[in-house]
């Protein structure tokens, strides 16, 4: 079935297999693989995009129930204010390692920014904690996203 | 090091409109410059004539920090910003690329990336200095000594000009025989604390692109449904289900029966034709056994008399003093078997050429054994084989077994094809999970006896595991008078002195595949040992530092080096210093790829005693630390992959079948689980060592002797949770 999608402020026409989860559509239909498949289950995280503002584990979420939605992914998420501090947060702390979880502790990272402006050690854990890291670079994940609200504040 | 500095001719780059200045070695090991006509030298450096320096990483970057370690050492021969250098991975050669520890043989493990590569590529980026600078003295007609190159200028006796407009004139010199290296007082990267990874950018933004993300035209997407049993062979298949999963194309009985294949059009395609097979299986030599049973006789052979004595002292002399002593300790442990579980599921792509070779597309960890793979199974000659290296989304041991599983499953998966169409292996993460190649189930039993002042004066150690090494090309090397180095590396080649000590090992029957698991056999003996440690300093009434310095205070750099990281790492953490109600320290310290690591846990505990834990410090002694911010990086990280599958996680089998199937059961750490990591770095001049794996061992015991010293079960069954141990 084809549906449309508003993918990085761009319009696209995606006809993908009933069934199809949004990441699957976004890796191998448009060939975007910055969103990664890590356990296919929603339980790494690595998968993660914001889907009309809000951030989704597009492994487990069906495309053809998203026909007409806005959705972001890592390729476009410096564009906005908030993901432009998570990365340059990230740069700053050298966060990551192998780096293949980042995009979605990234994209989930900017939704908490987004919804708490100075976020406590505990908010962290709370939003944060549904994205795995094999390399364990959560120390740094957690000292970037203290350094991002500081920079958003500046 | 091995390069040795014959002198090579030299000619411009080969076909090339723009002149490169290429440094690295010709196939006999030998500092050579840019390539003659047939040469074809492959370099570890290229400068281009826009000023460009190209840093060539002979291994993969899987989150190591290869990528910006190498890189370090070209930038700083060439006296360089680290952020102004670009670099690439090295194509497949075993002759020019090879691990200067492993032989002829390129790849990367055991902690040796930079070991290995230190001597080799700073003479490298020294002799492209050398060479930029004799060319531009040439040219300026002045002595070499009075120039500089400094930030891609070279100056002096009034001149100035970028490197760039020398690369030519450089490329047709002859290579310095032997290249001055900056001495440490000139260094401005090598130690220095700068945040400058050069894979960061790629990461942060999506780009970064792994064996998962190749999409070549026309591809095929290959999943497999395994044998759920180890053992188990393909007696037939239905596929009428998967014919009606849109862009299904076939499904092939791999031809060493092991698995079914899928073929589709994508991935998701691929995977939902594989899971509607219907396979029947022959289960006449599958693995049948439960892991209580397995785990029950390994803890058994630990009891009984053991296959291979790995020690000098033997169990005669060991049970003299053992019953000469005041007390003895004895403790049982055993270690379930644990999945690699890299972020990123294996995987890689082969794609056929015109000319009858291929390109394998794939985070390869051990590239010449997967050619060798190919070379056996297509009969593709090995010099039609190339490698694209991609980054590798974690390891951890896992990219590279000893028959380079994924490769050979996806080179049978491409033979069973016409061969015409690229073909893309993915594993789901059930496949990860349940596909075998595990850190082995092991068990330990140590009796260790003190005398009346406390002192240790004998100690029997008993091994019982599957071996890794043995029927595998690395036997030759590792296993001697029938022990498995790699089965009780740890235990008697420590940094401790200890007295009297027999070590005895008993191979297992295999129960599934197994592999080395980041820190190998120190993934167990590490925490046996330092368990022990601190068994042994209660019994003795010792505080547990200064227990452990009575065993390093000897003159070997062993003794002294891991005396002075125990040291640090206690006195960084406040040990001995009072702590709140509901805190309690553990420590442990354990050497391994030839680093020195002791780490101090603290945790709280609430009144259910739920176990949080609150802060790690950290020290580690591994030679000079060539981009220290990697190196602390390396020791977080090694930290958090040790503790959390102490912690939690364990690979089970039900009648013979793998049990945990994705995370939900096989549970990684979170960022919940460590508040802080706290890393310092031992200043040394001795040449560095490893840093990937050393962080790992001593996280679990660190954490167990901070339970009991808290006043928790001293948890010697792993993992902790299943002895009753509840985390925040």
């Amino acid at each position: 079935m084809t549906i449309s999608l508003k993918i990085n402020g761009e319009m696209r026409e995606v006809d993908p297999a009933p069934g199809t989860p949004l990441l699957w559509v976004l890796r191998d239909e448009l060939k975007m693989t910055g969103t990664k498949f890590g356990c296919g289950v929603a339980s790494c995280g690595a998968c993660t995009v914001h889907v009309d503002g809000v951030a989704t584990r597009s492994c487990q979420t069906f495309a053809e129930d998203l026909d007409g939605a806005e959705v972001t992914t890592i390729e476009a998420i410096g564009a906005s204010k908030v993901g432009a501090a998570v990365q340059q947060a990230w740069a700053e702390h050298d966060v990551v390692q192998c780096g293949y979880c980042q995009s979605g502790q990234i994209m989930s990272a900017v939704n908490l920014l987004s919804d708490i402006a100075k976020p406590s050690d505990q908010d962290i854990d709370d939003y944060m904690d549904g994205n795995a890291c094999r390399c364990a670079t959560y120390v740094r994940i957690r000292a970037a996203i203290h350094r991002a609200a500081d920079i958003l504040e500046a | 090091m091995t390069i040795t500095t014959s002198r090579r001719g030299f000619l411009k780059a080969t076909g090339a409109a723009v002149a490169v200045l290429a440094i690295g070695v010709d196939p006999k090991g030998a500092l050579a410059n840019t390539a003659s006509g047939g040469g074809n030298i492959t370099p570890f450096v290229t400068i281009s004539e826009d000023g460009t320096v190209t840093a060539i990483i002979k291994h993969f970057e899987g989150g190591q920090g290869v990528s910006t370690g190498l890189s370090a050492l070209i930038a700083e021969e060439l006296n360089m910003s680290l952020t102004d250098i670009q670099w690439t991975h090295a194509p497949s050669d075993p002759t020019r690329y090879a691990n200067l520890f492993f032989g002829g043989f390129q790849g990367t493990g055991g902690s040796t990336a930079m070991a290995n590569s230190y001597m080799q590529y700073r003479t490298a980026g020294a002799a492209a200095r050398e060479l930029l600078i004799s060319a531009a003295a040439k040219e300026w007609s002045v002595d070499a000594a009075q120039l500089s190159l400094k930030d891609g200028v070279i100056s002096g006796a009034g001149k100035e000009g970028p490197i760039g407009a020398f690369v030519a004139a450089a490329s047709a010199m002859e290579v310095p025989a032997e290249p001055r290296l900056k001495d440490p007082s000139e260094f401005r990267i090598i130690g220095k604390e700068i945040k400058a990874r050069r894979d960061t950018h790629d990461k942060i933004n999506g780009q970064a692109k792994y064996a998962m993300d190749v999409h070549l035209d026309g591809q095929m997407v290959a999943a497999l449904k395994r044998a759920p049993n180890y053992g188990a062979k393909v007696v037939s298949f239905d596929d009428s289900a998967a014919k009606e999963v849109p862009g299904f194309i076939m499904a092939q009985t791999l031809p060493n029966s092991d698995a079914v294949v899928a073929f589709a059009e994508n991935t998701w395609a691929a995977f939902q034709a594989r899971d509607a097979l219907s396979i029947e299986w022959d289960m006449s030599n599958a693995e049948k056994r439960s892991s209580d049973q397995i785990k029950d006789e390994l803890l058994a052979a630990v009891n009984a008399d053991p296959q291979y004595v790995a020690s000098e002292t033997d169990l005669t002399t060991a049970n003299a003093a053992l019953d000469g002593a005041a007390k003895v300790v004895e403790q049982e442990f055993y270690f379930p078997m644990l999945a690699h579980a890299p972020m990123e599921p294996m995987g890689a792509t082969i794609e056929p050429l015109a000319d009858g070779g291929v390109i394998i597309h794939d985070g390869a960890q051990f590239p010449t054994a997967n050619n060798m793979v190919l070379n056996q199974i297509l009969q593709i000659p090995m010099e039609k084989i190339q490698v694209n290296t991609l980054y590798a989304g974690g390891f951890f041991g896992r990219r590279a077994t000893p028959n380079s599983d994924y490769l050979v499953e996806l080179t049978l998966a491409f033979a069973v094809t016409d061969r015409t169409r690229p073909v893309k292996l993915v594993w789901s993460r059930e496949d990860d999970i349940t596909g075998g190649y595990y850190r082995p189930a092991m068990a330990h039993k140590v009796r260790a006896g003190i005398d009346a002042e406390g002192n240790i004066v004998g100690w029997d150690h008993r091994v019982a595991g599957q071996s890794i090494m043995k029927g595998t090309a690395f036997e030759p090397m590792i296993v001697q008078n029938g022990v498995d180095h790699s089965s009780v590396e740890g235990i008697a080649d420590g940094a401790y002195t200890i007295p009297t000590m027999h070590l005895a090992l008993t191979d297992a029957a295999p129960s599934t595949s197994v592999n080395w698991w980041r820190s190998v056999g120190h993934s167990h003996t590490g925490y046996v040992m330092e368990s022990m440690m601190d068994m042994l300093a209660e019994a003795a009434g010792a505080d547990p530092v200064e227990f452990r310095l009575r065993y390093l205070s000897g003159d070997s750099a062993d003794n002294k080096r891991m005396a002075a990281t125990l040291k640090l790492a206690a006195e960084k953490a406040g040990w001995g210093t009072p702590l709140p109600e509901g805190r309690a320290r553990g420590v442990a310290a354990h050497k391994s790829f030839g680093s020195y690591c002791a780490e101090v846990f603290e945790i709280s505990t609430d009144a259910d005693g739920v176990v949080k834990i609150e802060k790690v410090t950290a020290a580690i002694d591994c030679g000079i630390a060539v981009t220290p911010d990697v190196v602390r990086a390396q020791i977080e990280g090694g930290i958090g992959y040790g503790v959390g599958h102490v912690m939690r996680d364990q690979i089970t089998l039900e009648d013979g079948a793998v049990y945990e199937q994705n995370f939900p059961d096989y549970e990684p750490l979170r960022i919940h689980d460590i508040t802080a990591i706290d890393v310092h770095i031992v200043p040394s001049a001795e040449a560095p060592t490893g840093v990937g794996e050393p962080g790992t061992p001593p996280a679990g015991p660190a954490l167990a002797n901070a339970i009991a010293a808290a006043g928790g079960p001293r948890v010697a069954i792993l993992p902790m949770i299943g002895e009753g141990v509840e985390f925040a």
